[in-house]
C-alpha cells in the first residue's frame, strides 16, 4: 500500500493544533481569498442574500397580488419578469420567495450536515457505536418519507401553529423534517472516511501520545473528512430546496400564497411555451445559489487544507 | 302519473356532429388500434371493487349495464329492449317493481349466452355480507332481483320508488358473470384475480391484458351483437403521469387519440390546440364546485367540541351578512375564466342540472360580484373596518382558515378568492391538504373535510345519475356530522334548519315529476339564501381526442368511453 | 472478515423485522385513507364496509402480524414452488399479499415492473457511474482546469434544476416541436429484432438521459473532492519523486485511496434504483416501481407500501454491508473485528 510511504505521519494534525484560534482563522481566511471561484462565489451569494433581504424593501410591488388584467405578460417596465397566470409579479415572488428558499435551505443542509456528521463520526470512531448508529441509518433510509410527512403534519402542524403563527411553525415542521430525513448520505459518507482515517499513522500516534479523543476527534479527524462534507453541503442545499417544493405540491407545505422558488419553477413548468421566463428565473435562482455555494464550499475545503495552512 | 321525462341538453363543443352523422363503418377491426390516455392509472376492471373513476371508465369498455345514461342524461337501452316505464308496464303502478327485457341472443364475450341469471347474481355479488361491495348504494331499498324467465328480469323494491334507474342502469352497476363471479362472491371477492382482471362481458372489447396501475390492452369482442362494431381490432389504455403531458400527447405530438380529464389551465391548453392536431370536448353533469361554510366554532381551544354543534355557533360566520357578503363578493366568470375556460360555467346552484331542477332564484344578487353592495351590507350589520383594513366587531376579527385540497386549479382560486374578500375587508389564510388525506375521513386526522377544523373549505361534489333527492337529503339536520358518529354524515357545514327538513320529507313523497323539481329548486335555493354553502362554478368534464378519431359524445352523466364501440377512424 | 460477515447477516434479521415493524406503525399512523380517492357520491356506510373488507377493522397488532406471516413465509414458498416446480402444502389457500387497489397480489406488480425499472432506471445509473468517474477523475487531476470548470458547472446545473422541469422541458423539444422520440413509454414493447430495439432505445433515451445527468452529477463530485484530498497528500509525491509512472501515480495509488466515499454513494444508490425515480417515472410514464410506490402511497394501499418500502430496506442493509465489506479491500487497515 501507498499510505504506508514515511511522511503521512505528520500530514494532517500538527499544524492545526498550532497556535491560538484566531490566526487559525485568520490563516483560513488568507487562503480562503487566495481562491478565486471561492471569492466569485462568495461575491454571488452575497449579493443573492442581499437582494432577497432587502429587494423587497426597495421593490415594493405587493406579493401575491392578482392583476386580472395584466396576465401571462412578458418582461416590461411594469413587470419586469413578467407576471403568472392570475396576473402576480414575478419579480417581487422572486425576491420574496428566496428569503423562504435560502431560510429552508440553508437550515435542513445545517441540521442534516450536523446530524450526519456527529453520527459518521461517532460511529466511524468508535466501534462500539457503530452496529447501533449504523443500523439506525438504515432504518432512517428505509423509511418512506411521504407518509412520515403526513404523520409529522397530523401531529405537529396545528402545535406548531398555536406556538409559532403558520408560517413560522411551518417551516420548523418543513425544516425539521427534511433535515431528518437527509442526513444519512452525509453520515455514511463521513464514517467511511473516518474508518479509513482512524488507523492511519498519525492519528495513532496522537492516540499514544495520550491526546484527548475529543481533541483527536476534533483536530485531526475532522479538518480531514471536510472536503466530504462539502460536497454533502453543496448537494444538500439543492436536494432541500426542491424538496421543498415537491411538498408544497403535495399539500405539506407553505401556503400556496406563499411563494418559494421550487414552487414557482413547479408552477411556471405548464406555462414554459408561453411564459417562458417563469422557469427561467427561479430556475437560475436555484442553480445560482448551488453553484455559488459549491465555489464557496470548494474554497474553504482548500483553505482548510493542512498543507496549504502550513504555507 | 306520468313518467318524467329525463331530457336535458347542455352538450358543448364538437359532440353534436358526432351524435348525428352515422359513422361511414367498414367491418369491424377494420381500424388498428385505439389508444387511450388517462394520467390515472387503471387498478382493476371490477367497479364492484373499486369505484375510482378511471376503473368504472375502462371497465366500460368491457362490461355494459342494462341500460346507460347518453350524453344528454336520457337513459337509453344497452342490454334490453325498451326502458321500463309506465306506459309500458315495466314499472309497476305502485311504483315498487321496474321489469326489463333482455335483448334476445346476446352473448358473452366467452361464447355463452346471457341471461336473466347473470343480472340476479350481480345483485348477490354486490350484496353479500364482507364483500366490500363500493356500489352498494345503487342496490339501496331493492328487496329481491328474479329472473321471471331467461331474458326477463324484475327488480322489486322494499319502498315505492319514483326514480327506479339505480341498479343496473349507467357505468355504477354493469352485469358480470355468474359463471366467472361465481367462486368470488362476499370475502373471497379479492382473491379472484384473474376475474377482477379480465371479466367476461358483453361490450364492444374484451381484456387481452390489465398490468395494474399502468396499462390495459383490449381486443375486439368477436361476440359483439353488432357484428360491425367496434371499428378498432384492439385498444390500448395507458395510464399514470399528470393531466399536463396527457394533454400534450394527445393535442400536440398525437401519440394517443383521445385523453381524458385535461382539466388544466385554460391558455396551457389553447396554445396546445393550436398545434392543429386535436380537439378539446366538454360535457356538463351535476359537478359544483362550492364553498362550504362552517356554521359552528372550529376555534381549538374548544377541545373535542371543536366544530361541533355543542361547541356553539361560528363567532362571525353566523352573522347572516357577512354569508351573503362573502358570496356577493365573488367574481364567478372571472374564476371560469382563469381556472375552467369552456369546462365552467359560473353558477349560484348546488343542483345545477338537469335543466328541469335548474333554479335562477338566487341568481338577482349572487351571479354578478357586487363589492359595493357587500361593503354596505358589512357596514350595516355593524362590521368596521380596522387600521390593518379587515373588519371587526366587538373584538372579532373577519379572518379566515380557508381550506381546500391540493390542486394546481385549486390554489389559483384560493388565491383570487382571497384578494377578492380583501376588497371587502375580509382576511383570509390559505390552507392545501393532499387530497388522500382531506377526502380521506381518517377520524384520526385533523385536516378531513368532514371534521371541518376551519371557518371554509372548497370542494367539488354531485350527485349520481340525474335524480337530486338523496343529494339534497345530505343537509339535513341528522346527517351532521360529529364526534359520536365518527365524523360521518354529509352535512359539512352543519347547517340546521326545520323548515328544510320538513321540504326534503315532502320531496320523499311526492312522485310525480313537475312537483319533485319544484321541491328540489326550493331546496336548492334555500341552502344558497342561508348561506350553507357559497356555490361558484359548475364543472364540466374535459377531454381532447385527436382529429382523426370521431365518434365521440361526451358524456358526464356515464362513462366516457359509454359510445367507444361507435368510435372510428378518419383521414 | 468472514466472522464480520456473519454477524452482520444474522444481525440483519433482528434490524430487518424492527424497520419492518417501525414502517408498518408509520402507515398505520399516517392519515390517508384507501377510500380517499373515492367520489364523495360514495355514501359512508358503504365506505365502512369497504374499510373493513380490506381487514381495516382488525387490531393493528394482528395487522401487522398477518402481514409477517404472509410476506416472511407464504411468498417465499410461492416463489420457491415457482422455481421448483412442485407444489408445496396447500398453496392455493395460502394467502398471499394482496394489494387494496388491485386486489392482485403485490409481488406479482413488482415481478411486473422490474424490467422497466431495471432498463430505465438501473441503465441510467451504470452510466452515470460510467461516466462520472472518469470525469471525477479527470477534473480533480486538472483542477481549475477550463475541462474542470466546465464539468462542475454542468454539474451543478445538472444537480440543481429538478427533474420535473428537465423532463418537461424535453418532452417540449424532441417529442413536441420536433417528434423524435415517443413521450410516453409503453411498457408493453419487447424487443425482438433490431427494428424494435432501435425504438426501446429512442423511448428510454429521454428519461435515461435526464436521470443519468441528475446521478453523474452527484457522483462525479464526490469523485472529484475525494481524489483531490489524496493527490495533495505527502505518499503522491513521494511515488512521483521515487519515479513512479504518473499514470499508476494517478490510477492505482491515489484513486484507490479515493474510493471509499465514492463506494458509499453507490452502495447508496443502487436501492435507490430499486425503488425507482418517481417523478422522471411520473412524467414519462415509465411505469416502474417508483410509480407503483407513489400511487400506492397516495392510495394508502398498506399492503403494497409496506412490502415495496421493505423490500427496499433489504437492499440497503445488504449494500451497505457490501459497501462496508469493500471499504476493508480497498485500504487492509480497515478492521471490524
Amino acid at each position: 500500500m501507498t499510505d504506508g510511504t514515511p511522511g503521512a505521519a505528520n500530514s494532517a494534525a500538527p499544524i492545526l493544533s498550532r497556535g491560538s484560534g484566531s490566526s487559525f482563522l485568520g490563516d483560513v481566511w488568507r487562503n480562503f481569498c487566495r481562491h478565486r471561484g471561492g471569492v466569485i462565489g462568495l461575491a454571488v451569494l452575497l449579493t443573492i442574500v442581499a437582494l432577497v433581504v432587502l429587494g423587497p424593501y426597495f421593490y415594493t410591488v405587493e406579493v401575491g397580488q392578482p392583476n386580472y388584467r395584466a396576465r401571462n405578460q412578458g418582461p416590461s417596465w411594469d413587470f419586469p419578469l413578467g407576471t403568472d397566470n392570475l396576473g402576480r409579479d414575478l419579480l417581487a415572488q422572486l425576491l420574496t420567495g428566496g428569503r423562504t428558499t435560502l431560510a429552508v435551505g440553508i437550515s435542513a443542509m445545517l441540521l442534516s450536515l450536523v446530524i450526519g456528521t456527529l453520527v459518521g463520526v461517532f460511529s466511524g470512531y468508535w466501534r462500539r457505536l457503530d452496529g447501533p448508529l449504523m443500523r439506525l441509518t438504515d432504518l432512517f433510509l428505509a423509511l418512506p418519507i411521504l407518509p412520515l410527512l403526513l404523520v409529522a403534519v397530523m401531529l405537529f402542524r396545528d402545535t406548531l401553529r398555536t406556538a409559532f403563527g403558520p408560517e413560522t411553525g411551518v417551516f420548523i415542521l418543513l425544516v425539521t423534517v427534511i433535515g431528518v430525513t437527509s442526513w444519512m448520505h452525509t453520515a455514511r459518507i463521513v464514517r467511511g472516511d473516518v474508518l479509513a482515517l482512524k488507523r492511519r499513522d498519525f492519528i495513532t500516534a496522537a492516540q499514544a501520545g495520550g491526546t484527548r479523543e475529543t481533541t483527536i476527534v476534533l483536530q485531526h479527524l475532522l479538518p480531514n473528512v471536510v472536503s466530504s462534507i462539502m460536497v454533502s453541503a453543496t448537494l444538500g442545499i439543492a436536494t432541500a430546496i426542491i424538496t421543498e417544493s415537491a411538498l408544497s405540491f403535495l399539500g405539506l407545505g407553505f401556503p400556496s400564497d406563499y411563494p418559494t422558488w421550487g414552487r414557482l419553477l413547479f408552477d411556471g413548468v405548464n406555462f414554459i411555451q408561453i411564459t417562458p421566463t417563469r422557469v427561467l428565473w427561479p430556475g437560475l435562482a436555484i442553480s445560482l445559489v448551488v453553484l455559488s455555494v459549491n465555489y464557496v464550499g470548494d474554497a474553504i475545503r482548500d483553505a482548510l487544507d493542512p498543507r496549504a495552512l502550513g504555507r | 302519473m306520468k313518467m318524467r321525462r329525463w331530457i336535458t341538453r347542455f352538450v358543448v363543443a364538437g359532440t353534436a356532429l358526432g351524435a348525428a352523422a352515422g359513422p361511414a363503418f367498414g367491418e369491424r377491426g377494420s381500424d388498428g388500434d385505439l389508444k387511450i390516455l388517462y394520467w390515472q392509472a387503471v387498478s382493476i376492471m371490477n367497479p364492484y371493487l373499486s369505484s375510482g373513476t378511471k376503473d368504472m371508465h375502462a371497465a366500460s369498455m368491457v362490461i355494459e349495464p342494462l341500460a346507460r345514461f347518453d350524453e344528454t342524461g336520457n337513459i337509453v337501452p344497452t342490454l334490453v329492449s325498451e326502458i321500463p316505464s309506465l306506459e309500458n308496464g315495466g314499472i309497476s303502478e305502485d311504483l315498487t317493481t321496474i321489469t326489463w327485457r333482455i335483448l334476445p341472443d346476446l352473448r358473452w364475450s366467452d361464447g355463452t349466452d346471457f341471461t336473466a341469471e347473470d343480472v340476479v347474481f350481480t345483485w348477490q355479488y354486490c350484496t353479500a355480507p364482507d364483500g366490500g361491495c363500493a356500489q352498494r348504494s345503487q342496490f339501496t331499498d331493492v328487496a329481491a332481483v328474479e329472473a321471471v324467465d331467461p331474458l326477463t328480469v324484475r327488480v322489486t323494491f322494499s319502498v315505492p320508488k319514483p326514480y327506479p334507474f339505480g341498479p343496473f342502469v349507467g357505468m355504477s352497476s354493469p352485469i358480470i358473470q355468474k359463471a366467472q363471479f361465481e367462486s368470488c362472491v362476499g370475502a373471497r371477492a379479492p382473491e379472484c384475480t384473474e376475474a377482477n382482471f379480465g371479466p367476461h362481458g358483453t361490450g364492444p372489447f374484451k381484456v387481452r391484458e390489465l398490468r395494474a396501475n399502468d396499462v390495459v390492452l383490449f381486443d375486439a369482442n368477436q361476440y359483439y351483437r353488432d357484428p360491425a362494431k367496434p371499428a378498432f381490432a384492439t385498444a390500448t389504455l395507458k395510464g399514470g403521469g399528470d393531466a399536463t403531458s396527457a394533454a400534450r400527447a394527445v393535442l400536440e405530438s398525437g401519440e394517443f387519440d383521445y385523453g381524458w380529464n385535461l382539466m388544466i389551465e385554460p391558455e396551457v391548453l389553447a396554445t396546445m390546440e393550436q398545434a392543429g392536431r386535436g380537439t378539446l370536448v366538454s360535457s356538463f353533469g351535476s359537478l359544483v364546485e362550492r364553498i362550504v361554510i362552517n356554521w359552528t366554532n372550529p376555534d381549538p381551544a374548544l377541545g373535542s367540541l371543536r366544530s361541533t354543534r355543542e361547541g356553539g355557533e361560528h363567532p362571525f360566520l353566523s352573522d347572516p351578512a357577512v354569508r351573503r357578503a362573502l358570496s356577493m363578493a365573488i367574481d364567478r366568470d372571472l374564476l371560469v375564466d382563469i381556472g375552467f375556460g369552456e369546462a365552467g360555467q359560473a353558477t349560484c346552484n348546488i343542483v345545477p342540472a338537469p335543466e328541469i331542477n335548474r333554479s335562477t332564484g338566487n341568481d338577482d344578487w349572487c351571479l354578478t360580484a357586487d363589492i359595493e353592495g357587500a361593503n354596505a351590507l358589512l357596514d350595516e350589520a355593524g362590521w368596521v373596518p380596522g387600521p390593518d383594513g379587515i373588519r371587526a366587531k366587538d373584538g372579532v376579527r373577519l379572518s379566515m382558515l380557508y381550506q381546500t385540497s391540493t390542486n394546481s386549479v385549486r390554489q389559483s382560486m384560493q388565491a383570487i378568492i382571497k384578494d377578492m374578500w380583501s376588497a371587502i375587508g375580509v382576511d383570509a389564510e390559505l390552507r392545501d391538504v393532499s387530497s388522500s388525506v382531506f377526502f380521506g375521513g381518517d377520524p384520526g386526522s385533523p385536516d378531513t373535510f368532514q371534521k371541518f377544523f376551519a371557518d371554509v373549505e372548497m370542494y367539488a361534489n354531485n350527485f349520481d345519475g340525474t335524480d337530486a333527492e338523496s343529494y339534497l337529503a345530505e343537509w339535513t339536520c341528522a346527517l351532521i356530522p360529529s364526534p359520536e358518529t365518527g365524523w360521518r354524515g354529509q352535512n359539512i357545514p352543519r347547517y340546521c334548519n326545520p323548515e328544510y327538513d320538513a321540504l326534503v320529507a315532502k320531496l320523499g313523497e311526492t312522485a310525480e315529476e313537475q312537483p319533485r323539481a319544484e321541491i328540489v329548486k326550493q331546496l336548492n335555493d334555500m341552502l344558497t339564501a342561508d348561506g350553507a354553502h357559497i356555490p361558484l362554478v359548475h364543472r364540466g368534464d374535459l377531454s381532447g381526442h385527436v382529429n382523426t378519431l370521431a365518434g365521440v359524445r361526451m358524456n358526464s352523466w356515464d362513462s366516457q368511453l359509454w359510445n367507444v364501440a361507435d368510435w372510428y377512424r378518419t383521414e | 472478515m468472514f466472522a464480520y460477515t456473519l454477524r452482520r447477516l444474522m444481525f440483519a434479521v433482528p434490524t430487518l423485522l424492527a424497520i419492518s415493524f417501525v414502517i408498518f406503525a408509520l402507515l398505520d399512523l399516517a392519515p390517508n385513507d384507501p377510500t380517499g380517492d373515492l367520489p364523495l357520491t360514495i355514501p359512508p356506510e358503504v365506505r365502512d364496509q369497504i374499510r373493513s373488507s380490506l381487514g381495516l377493522d382488525q387490531p393493528f397488532l394482528i395487522r401487522y402480524l398477518l402481514w409477517l406471516q404472509q410476506f416472511m413465509i407464504n411468498e417465499p414458498l410461492n416463489l420457491l414452488e415457482r422455481l421448483l416446480g412442485v407444489e408445496l402444502g396447500n398453496s392455493s389457500e395460502r394467502l398471499r399479499v394482496t394489494s387494496w387497489a388491485t386486489r392482485s397480489p403485490v409481488v406479482d406488480l413488482i415481478i411486473q415492473r422490474l424490467p422497466q425499472t431495471l432498463w430505465v432506471i438501473g441503465l441510467s445509473y451504470v452510466l452515470a457511474v460510467l461516466i462520472a468517474v472518469p470525469l471525477g477523475v479527470l477534473s480533480a487531476y486538472r483542477q481549475y482546469s477550463w475541462f474542470d470548470q466546465l464539468g462542475t458547472f454542468l454539474s451543478m446545473v445538472g444537480f440543481s434544476v429538478p427533474t420535473f422541469f428537465t423532463g418537461v422541458l424535453l418532452i417540449v423539444v424532441f417529442s413536441s416541436w420536433l417528434g423524435w422520440f415517443p413521450a410516453i413509454y409503453d411498457t408493453n414493447h419487447r424487443v425482438t429484432d433490431w427494428q424494435s430495439l432501435v425504438y426501446q432505445l429512442r423511448q428510454m433515451a429521454m428519461p435515461v438521459f435526464v436521470l443519468t445527468l441528475y446521478n453523474t452529477s452527484q457522483i462525479a463530485r464526490f469523485v472529484r473532492a475525494s481524489l483531490l484530498d489524496n493527490l495533495s497528500q505527502d505518499y503522491i509525491r513521494t511515488a512521483r519523486a521515487k519515479g513512479v509512472k504518473e499514470r499508476s501515480v494517478l490510477l492505482v495509488h491515489a484513486l484507490r485511496n479515493s474510493l471509499i466515499p465514492v463506494v458509499t454513494v453507490i452502495a447508496l444508490g443502487v436501492p435507490a434504483v430499486f425503488s425507482g425515480a418517481i417523478i422522471t417515472e411520473q412524467i414519462f410514464r415509465v411505469n416502474g416501481l417508483g410509480q407503483l410506490l407513489i400511487i400506492a402511497i397516495q392510495g394508502a394501499d398498506i399492503p403494497l407500501v409496506q412490502t415495496l418500502t421493505f423490500i427496499f430496506a433489504i437492499l440497503i442493509i445488504l449494500f451497505n454491508l457490501i459497501a462496508d465489506l469493500l471499504y476493508a479491500m480497498l485500504d487492509p487497515r480497515i478492521r471490524y473485528d
